[in-house]
């Protein structure tokens, strides 16, 4: 088998506020294949985008401080690199888009001129040569035409088309790995699945790796091949999509999947999760899910989780699950077989 | 539900801001600084019935509660040799042309200042506040109107405006309030009317309207402590202004009366101290010093100031 | 079926913003932000009012209540004209109708406390003083789910979920009919979503309240609405009952809605279609259905003139000529 193309391991990053430690990122592991759609869903507060900064080393260091870990790119720890080194990955190895292309962009300077900037900053190119190189990818973002597009500066343009001119300014050195952080969040669902489709392609056509980040469980079905579901800095559900949703095995992911008013499934009262997301400042001790979670046992107070193969392709952090524990060995807690159906009784 | 909440003590954005100051030592010292100074120049408006002399030559004299303390510490001023080098004697920082102890001079300078910036953030503020919120508020004919009035006014250069002013009304501190007074409300009224412009869009403010706020309930409960920090900044940073102004206009020969002890008095007589032979220094380095001291820590800590009241840097 | 008179009817209503240009700031055209809108709310019900972003589906809300002056049309609540009211009794009948905001961060003045603002309009009203308010306040907060001891805390502290909640409290206060629920849940994370729905259905249930639920997202719309009606470029386009509508959408943009939204569901990839063309600018500069750039089915019918709004089947409502 290949090897993985990003492989994170043991990430932590810390940042220290005047109220604490606020721990957002705490001990995540995920690997990246080549040319695969890996998505890291979770909601505001998981650390899902922080987890992305730490990749990219963009995290604001005052505050933030990447504690451990390594972030293994084709063989290379990103996290031990000289910032001239790093910032050369940025560019050309790694391409990045993020939520609000408005504010991503500079308004002063046309399209055209800030991807041909940010070609010839990595590449040699002379100004024609990258011209033509800006309006080839902005084709390929499927920008309707695209060489009166470069003259265009972003407030004249829509969010859907903004977001396209930030693809390809992302992707016009080639990079191996696009991380995409909620690129449809600010966008109308009618723009957003072409987006989405745009970005599939793309990786197929380019045999990138797309790492995507967002909170919207649709767009996750539509798109991902890997699905990682985070909470409160950690990782509880890793595996394909299909399996994620046709069998979801963490509280959280089943209790989020029931709370989603969904079309045509219509409801008299949603089934919302009791309470909100951990301050990252003072999370629960043991299991940081364990006060909204309908089968928290009193010792799943005592133990955080790790994430653990319950089946086959098929990880998850809770204690209470059959499989998390190796056969012989005797839980502490009554291992439950279907925990969809317990969410149905309560 | 945020159990914690519960037990918390509940946090103001003021709150909020004064612990993020506190932690800036600096501004701390600064703010000690302002502190001495005003709690001396507070100090001086405090009328004591003194006698100086023993014996049979007692005789009442009028003063303060600093000529009271200077007697006490120091000595009783009163007029003695003139020009006197510091050092010499018991006087620390010499003496003026009249023999008055230059330290008690600078001393008594600063209720001065005190008395000329307060006074004059009591007219400014108030004009500059209310104007702003108005024009911001209301738009349209008023806000053209309030607009043109002070654009005119701000066209007018600072400095010949008030000297005009005072040769109108006279020399004296109430004076010199009411004309820096006039002349400085603009620039918090342009920053006030320019933040009221962009409250006045946001959602709490179209709530308020549909809970049933008036027009006066929302300007006072709403725009009004949304706008104060600006206030306040633009006090802090503009006390210093006020008082170099005094200093400029006195030397100029239209600020405070002639037996008003000040530093700008002090100042304006080196003019001819400086040109002297020999030179007589002591004066002038002394008020400038104070002057610049009380200068310094303002700008300082209304900088810090700033700092924490930026609603932007909150952390969330 | 006869039915009672609906609590709220919305006549052609009308809202344009003018734009200034030039060195005069002379108005040099409109955006047709609302551009003749008419629906009706009946008692105790909510209609959906569905959109995506510049469809005019926020205007249409602040408008009606008039925190925006409407530009043209008529507003009927419970009979009383309120496109016409003088200020005082449209400030009375203010009580009635109220509003609940998306933005959770900027609805609560950040430098009022938590009590000061759920008990704002009971001060506004002269409603009640002291003890009295405070008891109010604190059953307020109570019902939407929040402690009573909360009211001395300040909105930074909590989170948007929380916030939101301070915000229906704020509407809740002075017992209203009808209440403009403004994207309330957009802004939120999903699993906050769900418990903000079922505390406006219940108190629905409870009240009686009436709301206009704006929303971009059909799938929440499903759920809390009676009836619902698509918006697109300040017009309606279709209108029919909840079930009706999810059943038979018949305009091509509802079609095209449904069809975008993505399911959590990977069985069902590829179903979402994106359609072609981009969102014609606001300023209608063309005349014609404002779908037709973007419609699969358009003709030359399509280009020559507005649609108007057709019953098509009892209670079903479109804007199109080959629906």
């Amino acid at each position: 088998m290949a090897e993985a193309l990003l492989r994170v391991r043991d990430l932590a990053t810390h940042f220290h506020t005047e109220g604490g430690v606020a721990r957002a990122v705490d001990g995540v592991s995920f690997e990246i294949e080549r040319g695969e759609m890996f998505c890291l869903v979770g909601e505001s507060g998981c650390g899902k985008s922080v987890t992305a900064l730490s990749i990219m080393q963009l995290v604001p260091s005052p505050p933030g401080r990447i504690v451990s870990g390594s972030v293994m790119l084709a063989g290379e720890d990103l996290l031990g690199l000289p910032p001239g080194r790093m910032r050369r990955i940025r560019g050309e190895k790694i391409g990045m888009v993020f939520q609000e292309p408005m504010t991503a962009l500079n308004p002063v300077f046309t399209i055209g001129s800030q991807i041909t900037e940010a070609i010839r900053a990595h590449r040699d190119a002379s100004r024609g040569g990258a011209a033509r190189m800006a309006v080839d990818m902005l084709e390929r973002v499927r920008i309707p035409d695209p060489s009166r597009c470069m003259g265009l500066y972003p407030h004249e343009m829509s969010g859907g088309m903004l977001q396209r001119a930030m693809i390809a300014m992302a992707l016009v050195c080639r990079p191996v790995l696009l991380i995409a952080d909620e690129p449809t969040t600010a966008l109308d669902v009618t723009i957003q699945a072409g987006i989405l489709r745009l970005l599939d392609d793309l990786r197929r056509e380019l045999g990138m790796s797309v790492l995507l980040i967002t909170h919207d469980l649709g767009v996750v079905a539509q798109v991902a091949d890997v699905v990682a579901v985070m909470y409160a800095g950690q990782i509880v559900e890793y595996a394909d999509v299909k399996t994620v949703f046709a069998d979801p095995l963490h509280p959280y992911m089943i209790s989020l999947l029931r709370s989603l008013p969904t079309l045509g499934t219509r409801k008299k009262k949603l089934d919302a999760i009791a309470g909100q997301v951990p301050d990252p400042r003072r999370f629960p001790e043991g299991c940081r899910f364990h006060p909204r979670c309908y089968m928290a046992a009193p010792e799943c107070s005592r133990v955080n989780p790790e994430l653990r193969e319950v089946r086959t392709g098929h990880r998850a952090a809770c204690i209470r699950l059959e499989g998390y524990w190796q056969p012989g060995s005797s839980p502490p807690v009554t291992p439950v077989t279907r925990p969809r159906e317990r969410a149905r009784d309560v | 539900m945020n159990e914690e909440l519960v037990t918390m003590q509940a946090r103001s954005l003021w709150a909020e801001a004064w612990h993020r100051l506190r932690r800036n030592r600096l501004a701390m010292v600064c703010l000690a600084v302002i502190s001495v100074y005003f709690v001396l120049g507070l100090l001086d408006m405090i009328p004591v019935a003194r006698t100086i002399g023993t014996g049979e030559a007692r005789t009442p004299v009028e003063g303060t509660l600093v000529d009271w303390l200077f007697a006490r510490v120091v000595g009783e001023v009163t007029k003695e040799e003139s020009y006197v080098p510091p050092g010499e004697g018991a006087h620390v920082l010499g003496t003026d042309i009249q023999g008055l102890d230059i330290l008690y001079k600078s001393v008594k300078g600063i209720s001065t200042a005190v008395v000329l910036g307060l006074g004059t953030a009591a007219i400014y503020i108030p004009l500059g506040l209310l104007f702003g919120i108005v024009a911001g508020f209301f738009g349209g004919l008023v806000d053209d109107l309030i607009v043109y009035v002070y654009s005119t006014l701000a066209c007018i250069p600072g400095i010949l405006l008030l000297i005009a002013l005072m040769t109108v009304m006279g020399k004296g501190t109430p004076q010199l309030c009411i004309a820096m007074g006039v002349t400085n409300w603009v620039g918090l009224c342009r920053l006030i009317r320019g933040e009221t412009l962009k409250l006045r869009e946001a959602d709490y403010v179209l709530a308020a309207r549909a809970v049933g706020a008036g027009p006066f309930r929302t300007i006072f409960l709403h725009l009004v402590p949304n706008v104060f920090h600006i206030v306040i900044i633009a006090f802090t940073l503009g006390f210093s202004g006020i008082v170099m102004s005094e200093a400029v206009l006195t030397y100029l020969g239209v600020g405070v009366e002639a037996d008003t002890i000040s530093w700008g008095m002090m100042i304006s007589t080196a003019n001819m101290e400086l040109t002297r032979h020999p030179v007589v220094w002591w004066q002038f380095v002394s008020s400038a010093v104070a002057l610049l001291m009380l200068v310094l820590a303002f700008n300082v800590f209304g900088d810090a100031l700033r700092d924490a009241l930026d609603p932007r840097l909150r952390t969330e | 079926m006869s039915e009672p008179q609906p609590l709220l009817e919305v006549q052609d209503l009308v809202k344009h913003f003018p734009i200034r240009g030039g060195v005069l700031s002379r108005v040099v055209g409109h955006v047709r932000a609302v551009d003749g809108v008419s629906f009706a709310v009946r008692r105790g019900r909510t209609l959906g009012l569905v959109g995506e972003s510049g469809c005019g589906k926020t205007t249409t809300g602040r408008t009606l209540l008039r925190l925006l002056e409407p530009t043209g049309g008529r507003v009927f609540f419970d009979g009383i004209p309120v496109h016409s009211l003088e200020a005082r009794s449209l400030r009375a009948l203010r009580r009635r109708m109220q509003i609940i905001f998306q933005d959770p961060y900027g609805s609560l003045d950040p430098r009022m406390t938590v009590g000061g603002i759920v008990g704002e309009p009971l001060s506004a009203y002269g409603e009640a003083r002291g003890r009295e308010r405070r008891r109010l306040v604190g059953e307020l907060l109570e019902r939407v789910g929040l402690s009573a001891s909360y009211v001395n805390h300040y909105p930074h502290e909590f989170s948007g979920g929380q916030r939101q909640r301070i915000g229906i409290a704020r509407a809740l206060a002075l017992n209203p009919d009808f209440v403009v629920c403004d994207e309330p849940v957009s802004a939120l994370d999903v699993s906050i979503q769900a418990q903000i729905i079922n505390l406006l259905a219940d108190l629905q249930d409870e009240r009686g309240i009436s709301y206009l639920f704006i929303s971009h997202d059909l799938g929440v719309v499903e759920h809390i609405s009676h009836d619902v009606a698509v918006m697109y470029q300040g017009l309606i386009v279709e209108m029919a009952s909840r079930d009706e509508l999810y059943a038979r959408p018949l305009h091509p943009y509802t079609k095209v809605l449904l069809a975008a939204i993505p399911v959590p569901d990977p069985e069902m990839k590829g179903q979402s279609d994106a359609p072609s063309g981009q969102i014609a600018s606001a300023m209608g500069l063309t005349a014609g259905c404002p779908f037709y750039p973007r419609c699969a089915a358009g003709d030359e019918r399509c280009r020559a003139a507005v649609p108007d709004l057709r019953e098509v089947a009892p209670g079903h409502f479109v804007r199109c000529v080959n629906a």
